[in-house]
């Protein structure tokens, strides 16, 4: 015991940057919950491939859709038992490196793509209707890859956006991202209202470090995996802080089910590298009520169907079939809970 | 306190001056035609840099879409892809692609019909100005592209794009290369004007047969010296005029450069056109750069002489607001073509 003790404090200074990205959750004495995965899910047509499944959401008819990165960043949308329907997309200047896709309440889908700074809404057929941020232009040439401080956040130009959500009113809302550390609001046709956090990295309530995945519950609260700050956050309407949460591990994304009695999942996922320990002490799934109180947890980090390999994003429209897309196993699983 | 007054009012006086001239043009009331123009599944626009139509109502498209891509392999990276030209007819139905895989596609900055319907196209990143027969092949190139692009590109300011003959930035260079061009008109006799643009600050000449005559401009902010040169019209007796939005005015010149008059009432000049027919308006947009939709945005008519006959729009995402428009088609007086930057779209405005 004492000899892997040592070894994972060795590991912690030796991935001293990584080390706070395998936080094992202190929730204590958490149920388990049983599911099965449902085995092969998605009929892939010949000759495509699944790339990293960043991206998972599904539609009120329950067609799902993949946003993943294949050696091009492409959507595509399966029906409900799986069978490929189409591709969204395709070679649309928007598309370079996916991160997250979102359907809202009229089925319009929204893609969150971290390569070219954009948040794109699509018809629920596939045609385009708005688009938030801007591509940096290519005629600037290749731009070498930034060092030190972020650049001043600006209202309507992202930094590597992470994800996309809307409250009841159709207000939209933006995590964003990597290399700004913000939440944005925008009015239904995109017009800025307000942010939280700036571009700069903070550990306060309202600041982020690396806001990663955001959902909005039916009250209007936004919850915010707070990936680098190990935490979800959730602020009101406004952008306000309301609470946070620091006992599921890593804050690496949020799904808020759809229906009157709104369930949370939370992942802890298992972070990118895999560094030794850390299958041991991440890669669960919590599930929560809106008022934080924990009901449960499943799932663990394993490169085996079942198992968990850095589950990217969730889609819980239905929370007792939770969707799971994973970066590191190229893998999109439905799990049924019991 | 009260000492400040008198200062501070006639400073706000004079301040005003020009957002008075704006903003009191009267509000032209328009419309904004659903759907003007119907895409296949599986095409996309992006940035729109350019839209016109010809004298069929053909309407043209280049815009910024697919993947910019640089090739990794030998000692130089090679640029390509990232702009499509679309054709659509008269009831926006889309018809067909020109230009697939095209060497010279790479930044949509414009495209302008001529009077025989050629199509021409400016890109902003190869630098070229293609002149494309009606059947889209091509009939005259201006400029070359940069055989490379350096990575990472050079600091803002520390010269050319790599290629041959970009000069330093702002140089007048006397030469049929440009540096981030913007735009191409004719006159009556069918000589042709460059706008050069971006990186370079001047106006090339050329004759109707693609024959170098001369250029006028540098980077400066005297008369007949551009911030940087966005836009260009020519109306029909031959006067140039050049959008300076660097300067934020409209230059207008001779035909052969010489400095007439300019107009600074207008914001940032970022899209032309001059109207056709004895009485001629030109339209000039204030477009909203892309990080700013809560300012600006606006169209204005001119007449000839800078007088503003009216306003339209401001920056914002619905139907009759803009996002950044860097295109404008005129060819009926009412019935305006606008394409898009930062909205990816095209409108199609009815002016009452």
């Amino acid at each position: 015991m004492t000899r892997r003790f040592a070894c994972v404090a060795l590991v912690l200074v030796l991935f001293g940057a990584s080390a706070s990205a395998q936080q094992k959750a202190t929730a204590q004495n958490v149920q388990e919950i049983s599911y099965t995965s449902v085995p092969n899910l998605l009929k892939i047509p010949a000759g495509e491939t699944l790339g990293e499944a960043v991206g998972v959401a599904t539609n009120s008819s329950g067609h799902i859709f993949v946003y993943h990165r294949s050696a091009t960043t492409r959507l595509w949308e399966f029906d409900r038992n799986g069978a490929f329907v189409r591709e969204i997309g395709k070679g649309y200047y928007g598309f370079e490196f996916a991160h997250s896709v979102r359907v809202d309440p009229q089925d319009n889908i929204w893609t969150v793509d971290e390569g070219t700074n954009t948040v794109t809404k699509f018809s629920p057929e596939g045609k385009f209707l708005m688009v938030l941020g801007r591509r940096p232009p290519a005629v600037e040439g290749a731009v070498a890859t930034a060092t030190g401080p972020n650049p001043p956040a600006q209202k309507y130009i992202f930094c590597r956006p992470t994800d996309v959500g809307w409250d009841p009113q159709g207000n939209i809302f933006v995590s964003d991202g990597y290399c700004n550390n913000r939440v944005v609001k925008f009015d239904k046709d995109g017009r800025f209202l307000a942010q939280a956090g700036s571009e700069k990295a903070g550990s306060e309530p309202g600041q982020f470090n690396l806001p990663h995945g955001l959902q909005v519950d039916g009250q209007g609260n936004v919850w915010v995996a707070d990936r680098t700050n190990n935490r979800y956050q959730v602020l009101d309407n406004n952008l306000k802080p309301l609470k946070t949460y620091t006992n599921l591990g890593v804050g690496w994304t949020v799904c808020v089910s759809s229906g009157p009695h709104q369930y949370v999942f939370a992942s802890n996922s298992n972070p990118n590298g895999n560094a030794p320990g850390t299958w041991a002490n991440t890669g669960e799934i919590y599930k929560l009520e809106l008022d934080g109180t924990i009901l449960g947890k499943f799932g663990h980090a394993s490169k085996e169907f079942g198992g968990f390999q850095v589950v990217h994003m969730m889609d819980c429209r239905n929370p007792n079939e939770v969707i799971v897309g994973e970066i590191e196993s190229w893998r999109v699983q439905k799990l049924v809970l019991r | 306190m009260k000492s400040f007054t008198p200062i501070v009012l006639g400073a706000v006086l004079l301040a005003g001056v020009t957002v008075r001239a704006q903003n009191q043009a009267p509000e032209i009331a328009f419309e904004s035609v659903a759907n003007p123009l119907t895409l296949p599944d599986d095409i996309y626009l992006g940035e729109v840099g350019g839209v016109a139509a010809n004298s069929k109502g053909d309407v043209f498209v280049y815009t910024r879409t697919g993947h910019p891509t640089i090739s990794i392999g030998g000692s130089r990276a090679f640029a390509h892809g990232g702009s499509r030209l679309f054709q659509f007819d008269r009831s926006g139905k889309f018809t067909r692609e020109i230009g697939k895989d095209s060497y010279g596609m790479m930044f949509a900055q414009q495209v302008r019909i001529d009077p025989q319907d050629n199509v021409w196209i400016v890109d902003q990143m190869t630098g070229y100005v293609m002149k494309l027969d009606s059947g889209g092949r091509v009939l005259m190139l201006l400029g070359r592209k940069p055989e490379s692009v350096p990575v990472p590109a050079p600091a803002p300011g520390a010269g050319g794009r790599g290629g041959r003959g970009g000069g330093l930035p702002g140089a007048g260079a006397q030469s049929d290369v440009f540096n981030r061009p913007t735009d191409v008109a004719w006159d009556s006799a069918g000589n042709i004007f460059v706008a050069d643009g971006m990186g370079n600050a001047r106006i090339a000449k050329f004759d109707s047969k693609g024959v170098f005559i001369k250029s006028w401009g540098s980077r400066g902010t005297d008369p007949g010296m551009f911030g940087t040169v966005t836009a260009l019209a020519v109306d029909a007796q031959g006067n140039v005029y050049a959008a300076d939005g660097g300067n934020k005015r409209i230059q207008v010149f001779d035909n052969n450069g010489t400095f007439k008059t300019q107009f600074a009432n207008v914001g940032t000049p970022s899209a032309l056109c001059m109207t056709p027919g004895p009485n001629q308006f030109l339209y000039s947009s204030n477009s909203n750069p892309p990080e700013d939709f809560d300012s600006g945005g606006e169209i204005y008519k001119l007449k000839l002489d800078g007088t503003v006959v009216g306003r339209l729009g401001k920056a914002g995402k619905r139907p009759k607001e803009f996002g950044t428009v860097n295109s404008i088609d005129c060819r009926s007086e009412n019935s305006l073509l606008v394409g898009e930057v930062s909205n990816m779209r095209v409108q199609k405005l009815t002016l009452r």
